[in-house]
């Protein structure tokens, strides 16, 4: 009972937090040095014609009326429409979206999974060499610009070597739809060759996209070890001669765990940020490559519709990390 | 300040953060004594097609670039851009950032939890998200890269002051010099700020670090300034037409990236561990 | 070798690497127990009392180095010359087991108290009889059999019935935040009773607790001590829990061992000269306080022979050159002093003196 109370709050508060975003946006769209609507009208546009697509697009009522307005299309799901596309950008967006999660979950996968007993063993085997060079690689790992180590990568795997596809998400055509993920739809269908040819277009993304995710979690887990081992209860197990295995990979990890677990919400931002770069790098078809182009294309709609987005679906998912971590720590529920 | 001298004492002493600290010294001597160091000065806006896209040779220690420009002047010159970038915004940031969070911790007005609940919406969001927007709407230039910063980045001075500020106002020497009827303005300035230096000076330089990278992103996005200024990221980005012929073209400009960046944040790492132990976790980076 | 003693520990110097050098925690300590019996090892912080029982469990920190010459016998054998793997496998949790200073950080807080229990038992358990622990993360796949595992039960529960745990089928649902102070050191003696060892070694146990507790969970640990016949070794800085329980004391200065007694020598007639400026501090009404002039050595660069010379009224000659000796003076009496207080202690020789317990 008290979970779905801290459940409840949790959510709440996620409410005004988008609402917060979403004004922020608005503002910025609107607090232009040039007039917005001149700019929507483009460079030929008499002044008499910019006038008219004032009023039409309501810019000339109060500010504070227009964001009530936005935030009313907003909850329609209207986030204005892409000059380049020339489609409303919500729609843009959703088909894009999967191609994104796609990729940051591979990316999570990895540093996650990797990075976990990678630094579980590091705070193991505090100051060896493995540790040493864990380290160096870890700090290596948040100074890179994620842009260019997937420049460096496309240029020795992809074009020295031909190992792996350039860019892209297939070669060819995409496998029938069901989740949107190429990878698990191709599973679904049983296409083994699909499968592997999605693989190999995931490899280098998600390797650019996870290193500097992958070095924060072997930091935190690190760190998160070695302050677990000064616990009593660490020695405690080992005074009673409890296996040291267990202790380690059963007791000790669930406690690390936990304050990693936390920083989830943290490797999100990290992925986020860098999707928007690395789908640009390897144009990988996701809402970061749209944004991209709609830079490019001065298409303000659509990047205003991506920050609104992009914020939003990454609200959501640290509420969600927040509440699975109420969850794994018992401590929180039961009081 | 002998306490400047123990700190510096300490700094020579953990290996990481001397190596830090001189590829910061390295990155603030390239800028000041740019135009010294360079061996093409008209890099900056010399073309000269004949010479595009040279490999590394004894005239042009990192080869030419599309524009046949010697490209190790041009790297040399952006380290002036990258550092005045990094200083501004975070300087920016700071400025901003640290009053509020000291107004709205030390008073409980409902205008300081406004602030707060502001800066949460910014920190809920990953930084270059909402920097594309900005610099997006401004459009492409350096003062308007440095905005788009500096407009992001004030809440995490902003939360780590009003964190500060709150629990040392439950603190009894604070409590003490209430009651004893010092003014406020004094015990912000002689008990409050100083508390307060440490976590900021250890969040500034890793910012720095972090700031140089999210510029680089949007110099390579296309929102940084037009060519032919010298940014780094920008040269990436220009550089991708020309691989994998021209691999020097993106090699330099990203390692110089990294030396950087890389230097900053193991500065900020020794900081941090001299300066306050307590603050001894993994690294809050990546979205720091 | 046949000895009375259950654990014998002979000459064990053990010195820690430090910053500032090395320091001499233990100097050529000996150190009796017998089956059955409650030791008490007693003395200020820093006096080597929790070395010596991290010693005995071989649980020393990694800059700990034990210098040639000393012994741990205990069941008729060296545990020096045990290798890590064997001391998990053969000593620890089973035939020495332990009860740490602090209940409130010893378990595992994200677990039920009761699996944590278990698991113990799952590696310890007198009805265990394959000891080949896991190697390593083989330790993941090593099977709990289901009819040992009832009976283990069973036995959990009974225990924790005797260390008067209301409810006990509670703790299989239960975190350890949910016990207060005095009952999980109640579980933590349960814990160290269950594999049913020969020794338990109780690293100040009461130290963490509300005074009222103390008294009581030092009672339970005797009594249940007893009818088990398992031996324990108590530190403490505590005289007066050392007075609670003990069957004999051994004081520790400074890394060495000055005397041991049984518990009404002690009290009474206690010869060491620090022994007994020690009881001499003790609170007492009808005198002011009296306190040991000067401090506690440095353990690295300590007072050459006898460490507590320095601050000793009585100390002779040969205090400042070597050791002294053991001198025994009566049934379980031992003093190492060059000079010590004879007046009222049994003679040496005397037969037939009734041993106190």
């Amino acid at each position: 009972m008290r979970v779905l109370a801290m459940l409840l709050k949790r959510i709440v508060w996620v409410v005004p937090t988008i609402a917060g975003l979403i004004a922020v946006v608005f503002f910025i769209s609107r607090v232009v040095p040039a007039d917005p609507v001149a700019l929507i009208a483009g460079d030929t546009a008499t002044r008499e014609q910019i006038e008219i697509l004032r009023e039409q697009l309501g810019f000339n009522r109060p500010l504070l009326v227009q964001l009530f307005d936005y935030y009313v299309d907003l909850l329609h799901g209207d986030l204005g429409r892409s000059i380049f596309t020339t489609r409303p950008v919500s729609d843009d967006l959703l088909a894009r979206l999967p191609a994104t999660i796609e990729l940051t979950l591979a990316a999570m996968i990895v540093a996650v999974g990797v990075g976990i007993p990678l630094g579980v063993l590091s705070a193991l085997k505090r100051n060896t060499v493995l540790d040493h060079v864990l380290r160096i690689v870890t700090v290596a790992g948040l100074a890179v610009a994620s842009f260019w180590l997937g420049l460096l990568l496309q240029l020795y795997f992809s074009m020295h070597l031909g190992w792996l596809p350039l860019q892209g998400r297939i070669s060819g055509f995409p496998p029938p739809s069901v989740t949107g993920f190429y990878a698990v739809d191709a599973l679904i269908a049983g296409d083994m060759a699909r499968f592997w040819d999605v693989l190999k277009h995931l490899a280098l993304p998600t390797l650019t996209l996870t290193f500097p995710a992958l070095a924060t979690v072997v930091r935190f887990t690190r760190a998160g070890v070695l302050e677990t081992l000064q616990k009593g209860f660490v020695a405690y197990q080992q005074a009673m001669g409890i296996p040291n295995a267990l202790v380690m990979w059963k007791y000790v990890l669930r406690n690390s765990l936990i304050s990693t677990v936390t920083q989830i919400g943290l490797l999100f931002g990290i992925l986020l940020a860098g999707a928007v770069v690395i789908e640009s790098v390897f144009q990988w078809p996701g809402i970061g490559f749209y944004a991209f182009q709609a830079i490019l294309q001065s298409d303000y709609a659509a990047v205003m519709g991506f920050t609104v987005y992009a914020g939003g679906v990454f609200i959501l998912a640290n509420m969600l990390v927040d509440i699975v971590h109420a969850l794994l720590d018992p401590r929180e529920a039961a009081q | 300040m002998k306490a400047a001298l123990t700190i510096l004492r300490k700094l020579t002493g953990d290996h990481s953060a001397l190596i830090g600290g001189i590829l910061v010294f390295a990155l603030i001597f390239t800028a000041i004594f740019a135009p010294v160091l360079v061996t093409y000065p008209e890099a900056l806006w010399d073309i000269n097609p004949g010479n595009r896209l040279q490999p590394p040779t004894a005239e042009h220690w990192f080869g030419t670039d599309r524009m046949g420009a010697d490209l190790y002047s041009r790297v040399v010159f952006g380290a002036r851009i990258t550092l005045m970038i990094a200083i501004v915004a975070v300087g920016a940031s700071l400025l901003i950032g640290v009053p509020i969070g000291l107004v709205a911790g030390w008073y409980k007005h409902w205008s300081g939890e406004m602030l707060m609940r502001v800066s949460d919406v910014f920190l809920a969001v990953p930084q270059i998200v909402l920097a594309i927007a900005i610099a997006q709407t401004l459009g492409p230039s350096i003062q308007n890269v440095i905005l788009a910063l500096s407009v992001t980045y004030w809440p995490w001075f902003t939360r780590l002051v009003y964190a500060e500020v709150r629990s040392l106002k439950n603190e009894t020497f604070i409590e003490a010099a209430i009651a004893l009827g010092v003014p406020t303005w004094r015990i912000v300035l002689l008990h409050v700020l100083p508390n307060v230096t440490s976590p900021i000076i250890v969040r500034s330089s890793i910012g720095m670090g972090f700031t140089i990278l999210t510029a680089a992103s949007l110099s390579f996005l296309g929102l940084g300034s037009p060519p032919p200024t010298p940014e780094w990221g920008r040269m990436i980005s220009e550089s991708r037409n020309y691989l994998p012929e021209a691999w020097w073209y993106a090699l330099t400009p990203g390692l110089a990236i990294f030396l950087v960046v890389m230097g900053f944040n193991l500065l900020g790492d020794g900081l941090r561990d001299i300066l306050d132990p307590r603050l001894r976790r993994g690294g809050v980076h990546g979205n720091p | 070798m046949e000895t009375p003693n259950l654990l014998e520990v002979r000459d064990l110097s053990i010195s820690f690497g430090t910053e500032a050098g090395e320091a001499h925690v233990l100097d050529g300590v000996n150190f009796d127990i017998r089956p059955g019996e409650i030791m008490g090892l007693v003395g200020e912080s820093g006096c080597g009392k929790t070395t010596l029982a991290r010693a005995v469990l071989g649980i020393l920190p990694p800059n700990a180095r034990r210098h040639r010459g000393g012994s741990i016998g205990f069941r008729r054998e060296d545990l020096l010359t045990y290798s890590g793997e064997r001391f998990d496998r053969e000593v620890r949790g089973r035939r020495i087991t332990f009860i740490p200073q602090d209940p409130y950080s010893s378990l595992n807080p994200l677990f039920k108290v009761g699996s944590q229990v278990m698991e113990l038992m799952k590696w310890k358990s007198p009805r265990r009889d394959d000891f080949g622990t896991g190697r390593g993360l083989t330790a993941f796949a090593t099977r709990y059999p289901r009819s040992r595992r009832r009976a283990d039960r069973e036995a959990v529960l009974d225990m924790l019935r005797a260390v008067q745990i209301p409810q006990p089928e509670s703790i299989f649902s239960k975190l350890p935040g949910e016990f207060s102070g005095g009952q999980r050191q109640r579980l933590m003696i349960a814990m160290a009773l269950l594999p049913e060892p020969d020794l338990v070694i109780a690293d100040e146990p009461t130290t963490a607790l509300d005074v009222t507790i103390q008294a009581q969970i030092l009672k339970l640990l005797r009594t249940l001590a007893r009818d088990r016949g398992v031996s324990i070794m108590l530190t403490t800085h505590d005289l007066g829990a050392a007075y609670e329980i003990c069957d004999r004391i051994t004081v520790m200065y400074a890394g060495q061992e000055v005397e041991t007694a049984p518990v009404g020598d002690f009290f009474e007639h206690s010869s060491h000269r620090y022994t007994r400026r020690l009881l001499e501090s003790l609170p007492n009404p009808n005198r002011p306080v009296k306190g040991i002039g000067g401090e506690v050595p440095t353990l690295i660069h300590p007072p050459p022979g006898c460490r507590f010379h320095p601050r000793c009224s009585h100390a002779v000659g040969p205090c400042a050159r070597a050791r002294p000796e053991v001198t025994v003076l009566g049934r379980g009496h031992e003093v190492r002093c060059y000079n010590p207080e004879l007046a009222g202690v049994e003679d040496a020789a005397a037969p037939g003196l009734t041993v106190q317990s």
